[in-house]
């Protein structure tokens, strides 16, 4: 009994507390940013720069939420947004997707976006949203300066044509990594034929340890003599710098840590789309089901080319190839351009539409090329095409 | 000789009222700490840092709520662990055992819905009239995998006296690998390594709203366990023998008691109730299964069944004050811009005081102040 009593009496000095929340109002617009980590990740740090960057430009008002795992956190973390009053909410991660959709299913008057997910063209719901960005583009580019370089390494004699062999760590064996490397080889042959690339997977988005042992073993085993990598942390990059090898970077310049070997990186970002839904929120107009970012758009950036290290010309080759491709004469994908099992490919069936059957259910050729991010925004491109080899495969366990 | 500065004295007895106030000023010296910490580190007003965690935790209804819940879902694991621990059984292995009811729950979800199914004309699917069965066939997977994963260790402690705590603790990464395995398997889409939420359209083998609110059944449901395990440890035959058993196992034997059996039949209990805490996770509120889905549970509630010194009225109080901290914790980083670790200082802060204050009821303090020290004057080094 005595125990029951003093359980009453805490539980009522904890009620003054409870007494205090307030109402927000609804009529203005608040954003809401759910995100996977916090700053220290260099992954949810792109989007929450772009976050406070678009925000402050808009002069709206934000409410950030960071380290949300892909749980049922993700739903509390969405619905506590909406009690701070927020109409527009954002989720950074691909697993929070599921919860994203239950949060929109419940919400009808908040707007949801999401980056990198598959699910908006198919769940049908006026006020949920996929987002993602044309990065392959960016790769493309990237590829082209890498080409360049071999180029160069070529013509000085360092190596022979047959030796022109890219590495690429990579992070797990899905469509979003395979897009990324197969255009970034593709922008490479664009000028240097003789190239062939292999890809070593780490099973891992952020793993210093691994991604540097895979460097590691793709300039040693394989002799790679130039890297890229899709994944986030600073082991690739880092490891060519030791070993005197080019590498092109991802999500950032590498330059002030490697200033001889980065020659440039690719990167999303997402200040656009951010501006975009909050001024159609604002507006009053629909957002797009399926948002790409392209390079139009500033979505898809190239860091600053380390002069030094890059071949002579690459900023005038850059600036041609980036016009042919703004102005839709020049396809990453263009069938013309690459083979699989030595044919042409004629048809691809891409599984575009989530199901658990992985049920391949769109033509993806359209035109004479592989239309990626036409569907839907998340790159779908998981053609395996000759001249990369991949080392291993790991689709997470 | 040296006579020490203070010496400390086992308490007799304290009545309860005053355990309490020393507990309450517990909390209050906590909560000062707490605010010298944030004004010494942030410069942040600390009253202001204080509302704010309040404010998270509870400031709205629908907080409220999931307040509720969690603490629901905290509780449950606590008075799972509970019997064991008063028998002196260490279960260290909760965690494991609320994942293995988790996935058996996700498997029946995922492979047995199929059958309590009737399609639409548009094509979508939803639940058909027997469906009750697959709820029971749930339950059941839910609570007998719980079950076997605690009785694993106490057979093997039963029969050869293994030690429980390390053989606990490993089953709980058996079953983390397991559940790696299987959240690749099933991913959707493939290779993503994450099963996503299961039946999101359909919503076959959720728990229904109840009155509108989604988590009341976890809660009433826990709030009937927790009756139920009080009755069960105070007033039934079974209660009394776990009792014994954790005082002196001698004493067990010599009244009569099969210790053996005691130690299994409880450690099915708690992993059964661990198991049912699993069901309310998947069906209740994730919807789906992963690692992380008991998040850690397994190991707070072995501090909530602590605090609260095994009585499962009193962990009420002592899991709704580590949820509540939890999430006005969380709501510092979000409001004040801090950073997440600046919250887990403060939670722990608190904690630190509430465990430590236990000292002070058991023992006093006492000081040699102007007591002479006996020969000659001592060297401090």
């Amino acid at each position: 009994m005595k125990k029951v009593i003093a359980l009453l009496l805490a539980v009522l000095m904890v009620l003054p507390f409870a007494a205090c929340g307030k109402p927000e109002q609804e009529d203005k617009v608040k954003v809401g940013f759910i995100y996977l980590h916090d700053e220290n990740s260099t992954y949810d740090k792109n989007f929450i720069d772009a976050a406070k960057a678009a925000c402050e430009k808009l002069g709206v008002d934000f409410i950030e939420k960071k380290n949300i795992p892909e749980g049922n956190e993700c739903l509390e973390a969405a619905e506590d947004l909406i009690d701070h009053g927020c109409n527009i909410i954002f989720a950074d991660s691909f697993g929070h997707e599921d919860y994203l959709i239950q949060a929109a299913q419940k919400y009808d008057k908040v707007q949801f976006l999401h980056a990198t997910g598959t699910k908006a063209h198919t769940q049908g719901l006026e006020n949920y949203h996929n987002a993602f960005a044309s990065i392959y583009e960016g790769r493309y580019l990237a590829g082209v300066v890498a080409g360049m370089k071999l180029n160069e390494m070529i013509e000085q004699g360092k190596i022979k044509p047959e030796e022109a062999v890219m590495g690429y760590v990579g992070a797990f064996t899905y469509a979003e990594v395979m897009s990324g490397y197969t255009s970034f080889y593709l922008g490479a042959k664009s000028v240097c034929p003789s190239v062939t690339m292999k890809v070593q997977f780490t099973g891992s988005w952020y793993d210093q340890t691994l991604e540097a042992e895979a460097a590691e073993a793709l300039i040693k085993t394989y002799h790679c003599v130039l890297l890229s990598q899709h994944a986030d942390s600073m082991g690739a990059p880092a490891t060519c710098e030791a070993n005197g090898i080019p590498d092109v970077s991802y999500n950032g310049s590498t330059l002030a840590q490697c200033p001889n070997t980065y020659l440039i990186s690719s990167r999303i970002n997402w200040e656009p789309y951010f501006e975009y839904a909050i001024k159609c929120v604002i507006e009053g107009k629909k957002i797009d089901t399926d948002w790409t970012g392209t390079m139009a758009t500033e979505s898809v950036l190239l860091t600053e080319l380390n002069t030094k290290a890059a071949a002579a010309g690459t900023q005038e080759k850059l600036d041609q190839v980036k016009a042919a491709l703004a102005a839709g004469t020049l396809h990453v994908f263009d069938t013309n351009n690459f083979t699989v099992n030595g044919e042409k490919l004629t048809s691809y069936m891409a599984d575009v539409n989530t199901d658990p059957k992985y049920e391949k259910d769109t033509e993806a050729i359209k035109d004479g090329y592989f239309a990626e991010s036409l569907y839907r925004s998340a790159p779908y491109f998981d053609v395996e095409i000759d001249g990369i080899e991949l080392v291993n495969r790991n689709y997470g366990d | 000789m040296k006579e020490p500065l203070f010496h400390i004295v086992k308490r007799d007895a304290v009545p309860w009222w005053q355990a309490w106030l020393v507990r309450i000023g517990a909390v209050v010296a906590a909560i000062l700490a707490c605010a010298l910490v944030t004004v010494l580190l942030t410069g942040q007003n600390p009253v202001d840092v204080l509302l704010t965690m309040a404010d998270g935790a509870a400031g709205t209804p629908r907080r409220l709520w999931a307040l509720a819940q969690n603490t629901a879902i905290l509780l449950c694991i606590a008075l799972a662990v509970t019997p064991a621990f008063k028998m002196r059984f260490w279960n260290t292995g909760a965690e494991g055992q609320v994942l293995a009811g988790a996935l058996s729950t996700a498997a029946c979800m995922i492979f047995l819905t199929r059958f309590f199914t009737v399609e639409n004309a548009d094509g979508t699917v939803s639940a058909a009239g027997n469906v009750w069965l697959l709820y029971v066939i749930m339950i059941a997977a839910a609570i007998l995998s719980g079950a076997l994963w605690g009785v694993i260790p106490a057979f093997f402690k039963a029969k050869w006296n293994t030690n429980e705590t390390l053989f606990t603790l490993m089953m709980n990464y058996v079953i983390i690998q397991i559940i790696n395995y299987f959240a690749y398997q099933w991913s959707v889409p493939k290779g993503s390594g994450a099963i996503g939420i299961i039946n999101l359209d359909s919503k076959i083998g959720w728990f229904a709203e109840l009155f509108g609110q989604t988590y009341l059944i976890n809660i009433l449901i826990v709030v009937g366990l927790t009756v139920a395990l009080a009755v069960y440890l105070r007033f039934s035959k079974h209660g009394y023998e776990i009792a014994v058993v954790g005082e002196s196992e001698n004493t067990a034997r010599y009244i009569g008691i099969n210790v053996k059996k005691v130690i299994i039949r409880t450690m099915i209990l708690s992993g059964a109730i661990c198991g049912i805490a699993g069901l309310l996770l998947v069906a209740g509120t994730d919807h789906t299964v992963s690692r992380e889905t008991a998040g850690g549970r397994g190991f707070t509630a072995i501090m909530v069944s602590w605090m609260a010194k095994f009585d499962p009225l009193v962990m009420v109080l002592t899991s709704f004050l580590i949820v509540f901290l939890q999430k006005g914790a969380g709501e510092i980083s979000t409001q004040l811009g801090l950073n997440k670790s600046f919250s887990d200082i403060l939670t722990g802060i608190i904690i630190l005081f509430i465990i430590g204050c236990e000292f002070f009821i058991n023992y006093r303090i006492l000081f040699n102040f102007g007591k002479k020290t006996s020969g000659k004057e001592v060297k401090t080094l």
